[in-house]
């Protein structure tokens, strides 16, 4: 998977920045794209393009759990989040809803990738490598469960019965 | 084991679980409201279309539903999600349905406990993040995203990650002039917005035998804000009357062992806490009310699942007997039976005589829906739950997270006010 990254450069980016409250009532997911990250970037929508990647701080995604978070981003054309942390909401309806995927990095990814660059990330290595600078880094591998449900396409589509 | 892995591991049907087992557990109560419902509706739409079968709930008698982040409707998007909430729940059989204007409604955390819709001992979820709130009553109480809460309407279980626990042991009464609120913020301020990240926060000690259930319900309710996956207190002898006098019968009252483990424990002396408010833009953003910056407030607003309890708007109507509001202030009690007790009791003739006004049961402003949002640079003292840009309105607006004494006393002042300096 290869994407641009659109960098915050910040902690604790919270879910009434991501997808502002009064936007909760709209469930055409078309329209709800255009308001994501309206309450911190205005230019989002414009800048924003298929198959880019967010690179962020700790705590991702913090406050509601409003799945209308990922699924702004998802429809806005976002593939993964990449941040030190997550908030657990917005991680679990990533996860379930197969919006995009959430991928932890450490310091050295979080530093070394800047706006723009290019990205590529290897789930099956859990290898992000950074096409513009020549860079690599290693993302936490997801855990057992996160793994299958996001293999199987959804919660919907992952059968815990045959494990 | 504690009460929070107790309760996991009978729902997940076995004798024990531990810290990051991942199991799924079968769901007691399930909840879902006007934003996560339709949300639900969408997702059951999508499963039609790919031939997965949704003609049934597992079970609609353990399903509740709430009207309350978009009621009363403001225009017709949200007129249009009442409807379609309305037509779901007729179609598949679910009974309680919390409708505006029907009798009891209110918002879906107040309606939790306020109609014993979950009992201690259950494994409750609910499709909005402060579901921790009703943890207070000795359930697991957690919050979900709209798929998540559709899969448990259609499997009655979910997965879940056993959490570690931190436990907060409270030492001593609170000072009349300080409420749960401040305590809460006061233990935001010192762990972090995610101090508590994917954690189980118990609370326990004398300063939780000391509190009222409702005072319970606010420090469980702000679990959130540190990023837990769930808030309890163990139930006792006043939960067990709390319930008891909203009909439940047969109550499980799960405790932990004796050898019960935690992973880390704090303790903070209740009895010594200050009046405290989190600024903006951050519930981890406290300070003692006397260290408050001196701000002209625009507006104070008394709402929300943890502020507008009835011993929040007792709290407030203390404040504001006999004296005048000097800025907009704002009063909705979180359901209409404690907005008919404060009838009753005469708080709303304080509230009116002060010169506040007195709104209907709704989250409204509090997520910055509609009902009193802020304008740009407007700046609110609140006793709602988050205070993240853009939260109650416009994006540079601001508002102050307070207590209901804080709050009603900076109505009074029209600047941050300790309840203690008020004249």
């Amino acid at each position: 998977m290869k994407g641009n990254i659109i960098k915050y450069a910040r902690d604790n980016i919270d879910t009434d920045v991501i997808i502002p409250g009064t936007y909760l009532k709209i469930h055409d997911y078309t329209e709800l794209a255009t308001h994501a990250m309206e309450g911190l970037d205005p230019d989002f929508h414009s800048k924003v393009k298929e198959g880019d990647f967010i690179l962020s701080g700790k705590n991702f995604g913090c406050g509601s759990s409003r799945e209308h978070a990922p699924i702004a981003l998802s429809h806005s054309g976002i593939k993964a989040v990449l941040a030190l942390s997550f908030a657990r909401i917005f991680y679990r309806n990533s996860v379930d809803g197969a919006f995009l995927l959430p991928i932890e990095i450490g310091q050295d990814a979080y530093d070394g990738i800047s706006e723009g660059d290019e990205i590529s990330i290897d789930v099956s290595t859990n290898e992000i490598k950074n096409i513009t600078k020549n860079q690599a880094y290693k993302m936490k591998p997801f855990s057992e469960l996160i793994g299958k449900i996001i293999a199987a396409g959804g919660l919907f589509k992952y059968k815990p019965d045959q494990d | 084991m504690n009460i929070t892995e107790k309760i996991l591991a009978r729902g997940a049907g076995k004798s024990s679980v531990s810290p990051d087992d991942v199991v799924f557990a079968k769901v007691d109560k399930v909840m879902m409201h006007d934003v996560s419902g339709p949300g639900v509706i969408k997702v059951f739409d999508k499963l039609k279309k790919q031939g997965i079968s949704v003609d049934k709930l597992w079970d609609p008698t353990k399903v509740w539903v709430a009207e309350d982040h978009f009621v009363p409707s403001a225009e017709k998007v949200s007129a249009e999600n009442i409807v379609k909430l309305s037509n779901f729940t007729k179609h598949y059989g679910i009974e309680k349905h919390f409708k505006y204007g029907m009798g009891q409604y209110g918002i879906c955390h107040t309606i939790s406990h306020e109609e014993a819709m979950v009992l201690p001992g259950d494994v409750y979820v609910g499709g909005d993040s402060h579901t921790n709130t009703t943890g207070a009553l000795g359930a697991f109480a957690c919050g979900l995203g709209h798929t998540d809460i559709a899969y448990v309407l259609l499997n009655g279980q979910i997965w879940f990650k056993v959490p570690e626990t931190y436990y907060f042991k409270l030492n001593g009464k609170l000072p009349d002039h300080v409420m749960a609120k401040d305590l809460i913020l006061k233990i935001i301020g010192e762990i972090g917005n995610d101090g508590g990240a994917y954690q189980t926060m118990q609370f326990g000690g004398s300063g939780i035998d000391e509190m009222s259930v409702e005072s319970r319900l606010t420090m469980c309710n702000m679990t959130t804000e540190a990023g837990a996956k769930n808030g309890i207190v163990e139930p006792d002898q006043k939960v067990v009357d709390y319930l008891t006098q909203r009909g439940a019968t047969n109550m499980n009252l799960v405790k932990g062992d004796d050898d019960a483990e935690y992973s880390k424990i704090f303790e903070f002396e209740s009895s010594e806490m200050e009046p405290t408010i989190a600024k903006p833009f951050s519930p981890e953003n406290t300070c003692v009310v006397r260290e408050a910056p001196s701000v002209e407030l625009d507006k104070s607003y008394i709402g929300s699942c943890t502020g507008a309890k009835y011993e929040d708007l007792e709290a407030a109507a203390r404040i504001l007997k006999g004296r005048k509001v000097k800025i907009r202030t704002e009063i909705l009690p979180a359901a209409i039976s404690i907005y008919q007790r404060a009838m009753e009791n005469g708080l709303l003739k304080i509230f009116l005589d002060a010169g506040a006004t007195v709104g209907p049961p709704t989250c409204g402003a509090c997520c910055g829906a509609h009902m009193g949002v802020l304008a740009k640079d407007e700046i609110c003292i609140s006793t709602t739950n988050r205070n993240f840009p853009g939260r109650m309105g416009h994006v540079e607006s601001q508002t102050y997270l307070a207590s209901p004494l804080v709050a009603a006393a900076s109505a009074v002042t029209g600047k941050i006010t300790d309840p203690r300096d008020l004249k």
